[in-house]
């Protein structure tokens, strides 16, 4: 039963494109991409217990780094891609460095702080990241020739990625070291009697969330061929953590499905009236109070309890 | 030489209006063990308050302006803690992300009420005039700003080391089991401070009007220097909230003047200094 | 390491902890042979637990030196001491609430093999971690609960799983924080006969209130009060110590 429904979703995901029009493939599109993102930040949040409002660090770092190559420096796709990721990851180690010094909410604080220097840098640094214009008119790239304009042709490429990134990231959480990272977020000092290095396991699983999200940031610009300071704003890390905690936080899809209502939502809203960022505070506490389990786990609770 | 004297008052003055910021965080935290992410947002709000009531009250005085708002927002930060907060007593990471929330809906609020163009606050008319001392020019406002900020911590200084009241804080922060076992009201505990920390941050908030003035993004601007200044100095502890609070404020002020693209990056190195030999903070008692 | 490194398991050597003005541990000494069964006693607040948690490395000592088979580890961190062959239970039991007792078991052979860094490969591809803890379990009889949550078992049988988790890592020291604590008449005798048959290659220390039982299994009893060993040797002369009355009779 469950096969069929999972299977169900991958013909309808990769059919999309044939019965929806641009306007729902894009928006597809960019839920993708928020799923990636909402995923590597639940590796933080759900599988490690290190709830980071940081995490938009990096994608936008990534994001940044390949339009700057891309379009100052002239570099083609394939090594600013590289490079992006290879920074964006290299930073998740040194900032993992700092922000693990402490755990919870000193932990919480300092990511936060992080980010907001980089936004800071972001907008201040205008020589180098053209401030609060943004950098535009960056283009997409052509994997094996293929152009990404179109609609359609991005989504499947974006669905490509976001199926490896989601393979990568349930295997990496059922693994032995998914194990160990659990045990770790549970009792760590049981963890360290039996053998296990909680510090290095945290800090392991913090530069694969960065490369997670680095790769999110990618597809980001890619998508919108424009970066601007927001995406390296508060707002941005909130609405993933959002999503990872409202779809179940430490579930192996959960946060995807919620990052993809989030984007829903915010695009509906949007589209309606200026108060976004009011909304999702409201729906922040209002999660938080009545659903601190997350609305994925709910369901399930809900459906499995049916049948019997 | 006038550059370095002027800079040296601006940091003073920023440094002021951190501790004013970042003592009400830094308490919340040492009682509640809350990171109260909304501290930027009553920063914000009170400067929002303290500019229109300004603007729409000609009459109206600074200082009364920034007592009533002050007033306001530690209102309206009891009423989040009793209606929220509390709900959420054992769940501390929940409380976290509720005052995330609720500063995105307040900032949210301000744009919505007050615009996106930034309101000046009028400085006093009678601390316009300049102050001259040893044959260099200070704006007054500024020392006198100094003088609040020191002013407040004094008072709070003697709040907790002198009164019924700061020993029952004191005894809270270091052991919230035992202090509620001989009764003390940790609950209660828990909304005075919360309003006097809000509070705080509001008339702080309208203090600042006038070199800072009121802008949607005032909050995301304030709140990680309060953050850097509580890691920095370590949290819960007032001399450190001081302290941190001055060294932010020289380092973000000579930074932004001297290498205006980089002065982010300048204040986060003391930071990362601290966080690696000290994680603690310089005063901080344990660990974050 | 030296043939002499072998003659002792572990030594701890002039141990000193204070927490602010509170010495809780001064100038202790403990040598501990391979295969030893040491019993620590004394009375509430005589830094018992303590004792451990610097042995294990959960705290760090002030000063004062635990050496593992000759080897110094009074700078090592718990876990590069539990990869020199330490064990330990907690007097709390620490266990993973939510996971099956096999998983906690395996969990504990986990932490010593190279495979707890392995990132591609599920938990369940390792069947020989799965076959070792379920012998383990099979060896403290809780075989027929393996696939059970830890939250639904009782007090006395997740003591047991805390014993089965150390068993399972073949510690060459194994420290037991009250082992017995809580156990019903029936539940001590099982675990007792538990402690009993663990192998003589290693080192059992055991801190217990319940002396009629832990003493039968002790040969040497270390006396600790105000953190100062008072008494130490073979169980009868210890028990027939007149200081050992004195601690616990008040005399």
């Amino acid at each position: 039963m469950k096969w069929i429904a999972a299977a169900l979703l991958a013909v309808a995901l990769v059919l999309l494109p044939f019965f929806a029009g641009d306007f729902y493939v894009n928006l597809a599109s960019q839920m993708l991409i928020a799923a990636i993102f909402a995923l590597s930040l639940n590796l933080l949040v759900g599988y490690g217990g290190m709830t980071s409002l940081g995490h938009a660090s990096y994608l936008g770092v990534a994001a940044y780094m390949s339009a700057l190559l891309t379009s100052r420096y002239g570099w083609g796709h394939g090594a600013s891609a590289v490079f992006s990721i290879l920074g964006t990851t290299a930073m998740a180690g040194f900032f993992g460095v700092i922000a693990l010094r402490a755990t919870g909410l000193g932990f919480l604080m300092i990511t936060l702080a992080l980010s907001q220097v980089l936004w800071g840098l972001a907008y201040r640094m205008s020589g180098v990241t053209n401030g609060d214009n943004g950098i535009g008119g960056l283009t997409r790239p052509m994997p094996f020739g293929i152009s990404l304009d179109s609609a359609a042709a991005f989504y499947w490429f974006a669905l490509i990625v976001a199926s490896f990134s989601f393979l990568m990231m349930t295997v990496f959480a059922a693994s032995s070291f998914g194990s160990s990272l659990k045990g770790v977020r549970d009792q760590p000092r049981r963890m360290a009697a039996l053998g296990f290095n909680p510090w290095m396991i945290r800090w392991i699983t913090f530069v694969y969330a960065g490369f997670w999200g680095g790769v999110s940031g990618l597809l980001y610009v890619y998508y919108n061929k424009y970066i601007h300071p927001t995406s390296l704003s508060t707002t941005s890390s909130a609405e993933a953590l959002l999503g990872v905690i409202a779809g179940g936080s430490g579930t192996a899809a959960g946060p995807a499905v919620g990052a993809a209502l989030v984007l829903l939502l915010k695009n509906y809203v949007s589209a309606y009236l200026d108060r976004w960022n009011m909304l999702l505070g409201a729906v922040f506490v209002f999660i938080v109070l009545v659903m601190p389990t997350g609305i994925v786990p709910g369901l399930t609770k809900l459906l499995q309890r049916r049948p019997r | 030489m006038q550059f370095w004297i002027i800079q040296g008052l601006n940091s003073l003055s920023l440094g002021g209006l951190l501790f004013l910021l970042s003592s009400g965080f830094s308490l919340i935290f040492g009682l509640m063990r809350l990171a109260n992410l909304t501290h930027g947002a009553f920063f914000m709000l009170g400067t929002y308050f303290g500019a229109i009531s300004l603007r729409n009250y000609s009459g109206l005085n600074i200082w009364v302006a920034a007592l009533g708002a002050g007033i306001a927002v530690a209102a309206i930060g009891g009423l989040f803690e009793r209606l929220i907060l509390t709900r959420l007593k054992t769940n501390p990471l929940g409380q976290v992300l509720v005052t995330l929330g609720m500063s995105f809906i307040i900032s949210d609020a301000c744009l919505m009420f007050w615009g996106g163009d930034s309101i000046p606050v009028p400085t006093p008319q009678s601390l316009q005039a300049p102050t001259r001392v040893f044959g260099f020019v200070f704006p007054t406002y500024r020392l006198v700003l100094v003088g609040c900020a020191i002013a407040a911590a004094i008072a709070l200084y003697f709040l907790l080391e002198r009164t019924r009241l700061g020993a029952m804080i004191r005894a809270g922060v270091d052991d919230r089991q035992m202090a509620r076992a001989v009764g003390i009201p940790v609950s209660r505990l828990f909304t005075i401070v919360f309003c006097l920390g809000a509070g705080i941050a509001g008339a702080g908030g309208v203090l600042g009007g006038p070199i800072l003035s009121a802008y949607p993004g005032l909050d995301g601007d304030m709140l990680p220097l309060a953050l850097i200044v509580v890691i920095l100095g370590g949290i819960g502890s007032l001399l450190g909230a001081f302290v941190g609070s001055f060294i932010i404020g020289f380092i973000y002020t000579f930074g932004s003047a001297l290498f205006p693209e980089l002065a982010y990056i300048i204040l986060f190195l003391p930071m990362i200094f601290v966080i690696a030999f000290r994680p603690q903070g310089l005063f901080g008692r344990v660990g974050a | 390491m030296t043939s002499v490194a072998a003659d002792h398991a572990l030594e701890v050597i002039n141990l000193k902890k204070a927490f602010g003005g509170l010495a809780v541990t001064q100038n202790v000494s403990l040598t501990i042979r391979p295969g030893e069964r040491r019993l620590i006693i004394g009375p509430n607040g005589a830094g018992k637990t303590t004792l451990f948690n610097q042995i294990s490395g959960d705290m760090r000592p002030n000063s004062g030196q635990i050496k593992l088979f000759g080897n110094d580890v009074t700078t090592l961190a718990p876990y590069q001491r539990a990869h020199r062959g330490l064990s330990r239970t907690y007097q709390i039991i620490t266990l993973f609430a939510g996971d099956t007792l096999e998983h906690n078991v395996t969990l504990g052979l986990l932490g010593l093999r190279p495979s707890r860094w392995q990132m591609w490969r599920p938990l369940a591809f390792y069947s020989d971690l799965a076959t070792e803890a379920r012998r383990t379990l099979d060896a403290v009889g809780l075989l027929h609960l393996a696939d059970h949550p830890i939250s639904e078992i009782a007090y006395g049988e997740k003591r047991r799983v805390e014993l089965a988790m150390a068993l399972a890592q073949k510690p060459r020291v194994l420290l037991l924080d009250e082992p017995l604590a809580g156990l019903s008449d029936t539940e001590r005798s099982t675990v007792k006969s538990l402690i009993a048959s663990i192998s003589r290659e290693t080192a059992v220390i055991m801190i217990e209130h319940d002396m009629d039982t832990a003493l039968d299994l002790a040969e040497t009893v270390t006396l600790l009060n105000y953190g100062r060993v008072i008494v130490d040797g073979e169980r009868d002369t210890v028990i027939a110590d007149e200081r050992t009355r004195e601690v616990y009779l008040g005399v």
